[in-house]
């Protein structure tokens, strides 16, 4: 049964349907999930010892971090399944994620150089950690730049997979340049194995949030792939006697 | 699988393996210069740079903060628990800065062996907590100090 939804779901057709009546669940559970985040993770959830109350932009700096390279992952696994498979709904997956991925990418930079100025004393340096995340940016700002340079999308999405696929390389460095070098930025305090060094009270608003951008993302990428899959498929019969329906 | 799609995978395999042994062998030979800072055992023994400014990071050690009569100035010692080095430094200090916090500074080693800093970063760690958390843990701390139990390691 598992194996006929994905079936079903590379239909594009189908994945247009099934998207149209996701989108309004993962919105509302993201606005949910984002307001209980917010109010705990700025109002409720004690300061810190040492920084005070600057640390509360880590309730957006962790998460868009954790997204930005969640989103490359989903990305490159996409890109690979398109490039052997042939997938429609892939290739539209990949592109459909960039700039949201890149969104997320310059919000955790952004986030990061307002806390760097106070706490380190400086809004950039180049150390391993910010470096690779940067590049990161410039991986998404290429993907998106070179799928808009070709005109035809089944080529497009072809040449996109593959440099999603070159730049995955960059998503373990990320990971590891705290652990590997003397960076400036701390090591990670929410790991997979390891109790987390951070505080209960702290850490429920901070998972609170990376679910809640997790659902932002799923929604707008199915926002994102629906129009893409309208475009892609306009001169099909199914859109335009969608599109005549809609304008009775 | 069909064997057309059976050496796409594996083409794509090896170029994902191929660029990952590159980007190894690549920063295997930049290790040097990846790294942020040098520890101040490493000044100690002499490896990080004479004739060009390098950064130092470390430890603020306890009891080593001395500011000089200008009022600018700040004097204190950078170590590692094993080496330490005394840093200079003329401007604002960070917000966390402080005894016993993780720093980097950037600057030069004069002919006396004191660390003329040119910027002072603070380095933060990984822990967050409650004041209220952070002053149980201190009063736990210092109360095993205080009276040992035994064969209780204390750190």
């Amino acid at each position: 049964m598992i194996i006929r939804f994905f079936h079903q779901m590379g239909s594009p057709r189908y994945f247009y349907n099934v998207a149209g009546k996701l989108v309004p669940w993962f919105m509302v559970s993201f606005l949910i999930t984002l307001v209980f985040g917010l109010y705990y993770g700025l109002f409720v959830a004690p300061p810190d010892y040492q920084q005070g109350e600057s640390y509360r932009i880590m309730y957006i700096h962790v998460p868009s971090a954790w997204m930005s390279m969640f989103i490359y992952v989903v990305m490159a696994v996409s890109g690979l399944i398109s490039l052997v498979w042939r997938i429609k709904m892939t290739e539209i997956v990949v592109i459909s994620s960039a700039t949201v991925g890149a969104s997320f990418t310059f919000l955790a930079l952004a986030t990061g150089s307002l806390w760097g100025k106070p706490m380190w004393g400086t809004w950039w340096v180049w150390d391993a950690r910010l470096t690779s995340e940067l590049i990161l940016l410039f991986l998404y700002l290429g993907i998106i730049a070179l799928h808009s340079a070709i005109e035809d999308k089944r080529v497009a999405a072809r040449a996109v997979s593959i440099l999603a696929l070159v730049g995955v390389v960059n998503i373990p460095i990320i990971h590891y340049s705290v652990e590997w070098w003397n960076t400036l930025h701390q090591p990670a305090s929410v790991t997979k194995f390891d109790k987390p060094s951070m505080d209960m009270s702290m850490l429920i608003p901070l998972l609170t949030m990376a679910i809640s951008f997790k659902l932002y993302y799923g929604a707008v990428v199915l926002m994102r792939a629906r129009a893409e899959i309208v475009e892609r498929e306009r001169n099909s019969r199914w859109v335009q006697e969608m599109v005549e329906q809609e304008a009775k | 699988m069909n064997p057309i799609r059976k050496k796409r995978l594996t083409l794509i395999g090896l170029m994902v393996a191929g660029i990952g042994v590159a980007t190894w062998l690549a920063l295997n030979a930049f290790d040097e210069n990846l790294m942020f800072f040098f520890s101040p055992s490493e000044v100690v023994e002499g490896k990080a740079p004479e004739a060009h400014p390098f950064r130092i990071g470390g430890l603020v050690q306890s009891d080593s903060v001395k500011r000089k009569p200008d009022g600018l100035t700040t004097a204190f010692s950078v170590t590692d628990n094993a080496e330490a080095v005394t840093v200079e430094y003329t401007g604002i200090l960070p917000d966390l800065f402080r005894e016993g916090q993780g720093i980097v500074a950037m600057g030069q080693l004069n002919q006396n062996g004191i660390f003329i800093a040119s910027e002072v970063l603070a380095k933060h760690d990984e822990n967050y907590m409650p004041p209220e958390v952070a002053e149980s843990l201190k009063t736990a701390h210092d109360e095993a100090v205080a009276n040992p139990q035994p064969q209780a390691s204390v750190q």
